[in-house]
């Protein structure tokens, strides 16, 4: 029995998704090394992004003190509002929506980007010019996209845990110092470290599948738009498979 | 330039049947066909961005379908291709964009070589004024004119030209066309221009090579061709 057309659809995107993982890590140690790029791309992708994952940062710890307040003042445990709202930040909740931002900012530009250069021949372009465009524009995007996100992640949590600090003080008078010893007194080994290494996952996630979608776009403006737009959706998808396979991993490790 | 016995397939459309032209030093030849026919599929077989199913392709003396890729690199410097849609970079200026296949064919030249040599390809073309520029602030003509400059800055002895009129108004078409024959008599390149536009056919061809039905099916000058009695010949000068 012939599986339904959208299925098919889908397994052909996964499979064409691993293939093109599978043919970046056997470019990514072959010279020629792309520096320059590389230095390029962690800027636009890492610099560029910190107003907005700071502002989304803030506005989150903040929040999240606010929303958490009432309820821990029900049960008469406010005073672990910042170790709850720092484990929460640190553990889950910094990492995850840092990297739906990051997906949405980051993942949808260089699927327009490469999905534009694609249909306006720019990347043929390169390789008549001497240039393996797989390596200039693939390979320096994934690396800057993997290792600028854990960046933008612990950034974004000290903003966070800012937030929260201000959002304490709305209600009552807390020094920045017993606040932050309440976060860190109460943070573990194994509550930051699963996270931080998830970063590197989420990162190569976006980026990757936004090559993907840039470098096999077709059919004019239409389907940059669509790769963009896929691009966002697929790698969002991604980021919460792979919290879950990270938080089924720490808990046979028992690291939860 | 030689092709012979060329075969290109996509599914079951079969686009190049058995197609061989030759193309001699300082020759100017305009292949034409019709939309689809497979010309600019042809153009990208021989510049190595397709891979032909059958059929050889020797470019300056290098069979282009079993060489290596630094090979083909080599190849492709001594090779200009004109692209359709001028496939100028965006997030780079006209100087980066002239700059990009100097750097990157590992041309051992001085910065100060390099900055003579874009401003003497932007002379070429009537741009100077326009080094600074982003591609975004060029009309149609002008990225035209500066694509094809940074095909010159290599100074190849072969340019591919892939439709280069198509887009442009008349007027424009007119000149990109003179442009073409004048940098090919200052430079003595070989020139292989894809087109259906019979106004840059007429002006620019010492040969016409006609593309129907994925071959060569007919060839001679322009006038030799317009008084032709073959009904699929004849069809396009009408």
């Amino acid at each position: 029995m012939a599986l339904p057309l959208k299925t098919r659809e889908f397994l052909a995107e996964t499979g064409g998704t691993a293939r093109f993982a599978g043919r970046f890590f056997s470019e990514v140690f072959r010279p020629r090394y792309e520096l320059a790029e590389f230095v390029r791309q962690c800027y636009i992708i890492g610099y560029k992004s910190l107003p907005l994952i700071g502002l989304t940062g803030f506005i989150m710890g903040l929040v999240l003190t606010m929303q958490l307040r009432p309820s821990l003042l029900r049960y008469g445990v406010e005073s672990q509002l910042p170790a709850m709202v720092g484990i929460a930040i640190v553990r889950e909740i910094g990492p995850v929506i840092t990297a739906l931002i990051f997906a949405g900012k980051i993942g949808s530009s260089i699927g327009a980007e490469l999905g534009s250069m694609k249909v306006t021949e720019q990347i043929d372009a390169m390789e008549v010019s001497g240039t393996n465009p797989f390596k200039y524009l693939v390979v320096t995007r994934v690396l800057a996209g993997t290792f600028m996100l854990p960046v933008l992640v612990m950034l974004s949590d000290a903003i966070s845990l800012y937030g929260s600090y201000l959002g304490v003080n709305i209600h009552g008078v807390t020094s920045f110092r017993l606040f932050y010893m309440q976060v860190f007194n109460n943070l573990s080994f194994g509550d930051v470290l699963p996270a931080f290494i998830k970063c590197f996952f989420f990162g190569f996630a976006v980026a990757i599948i936004g090559c993907y979608k840039g470098y096999h776009s077709s059919k004019g403006t239409e389907g940059v738009g669509r790769s963009a737009n896929s691009a966002v959706v697929a790698s969002s998808t991604m980021i919460f498979v792979i919290d879950l396979v990270v938080v089924q991993i720490t808990d046979v490790l028992g690291l939860n | 330039m030689s092709i012979s016995h060329l075969y290109k397939s996509f599914g079951n459309n079969h686009v190049l049947n058995d197609f061989s032209f030759t193309l001699h030093k300082g020759e100017n030849v305009v292949v034409l066909g019709k939309s689809g026919s497979g010309k600019s599929v042809l153009i990208k077989c021989i510049i190595g961005l397709l891979e032909p199913d059958e059929g050889t392709i020797e470019v300056l003396g290098k069979n282009i379908t079993q060489i290596s890729r630094a090979d083909l690199d080599q190849v492709r410097a001594k090779v200009g291709f004109l692209f359709q849609s001028n496939a100028l970079y965006d997030s780079m200026t006209v100087r980066q964009n002239l700059e990009f296949p100097l750097r990157r064919h590992w041309i051992k030249v001085s910065q100060q070589e390099v900055n003579q040599m874009v401003t003497n390809a932007l002379e070429d073309v009537g741009l100077l004024h326009t080094i600074d520029m982003m591609p975004a602030e060029l009309s149609g003509g002008m990225r035209k004119r500066i694509a094809l400059a940074r095909t010159l800055i290599l100074k190849p002895e072969i340019i591919l030209y892939d439709e280069p009129t198509t887009g442009l108004d008349p007027i424009t078409a007119r000149e990109i066309i003179e442009l073409i024959v004048r940098i090919q008599r200052k430079y003595r390149t070989s020139s292989l221009i894809i087109s259906h536009d019979m106004t840059c056919v007429r002006m620019a061809a010492d040969r016409v090579i006609m593309l129907i039905d994925g071959r060569c099916y007919a060839e001679g000058r322009f006038e030799e061709l317009q008084k032709s009695t073959d009904p699929k010949v004849k069809q396009f000068f009408e």
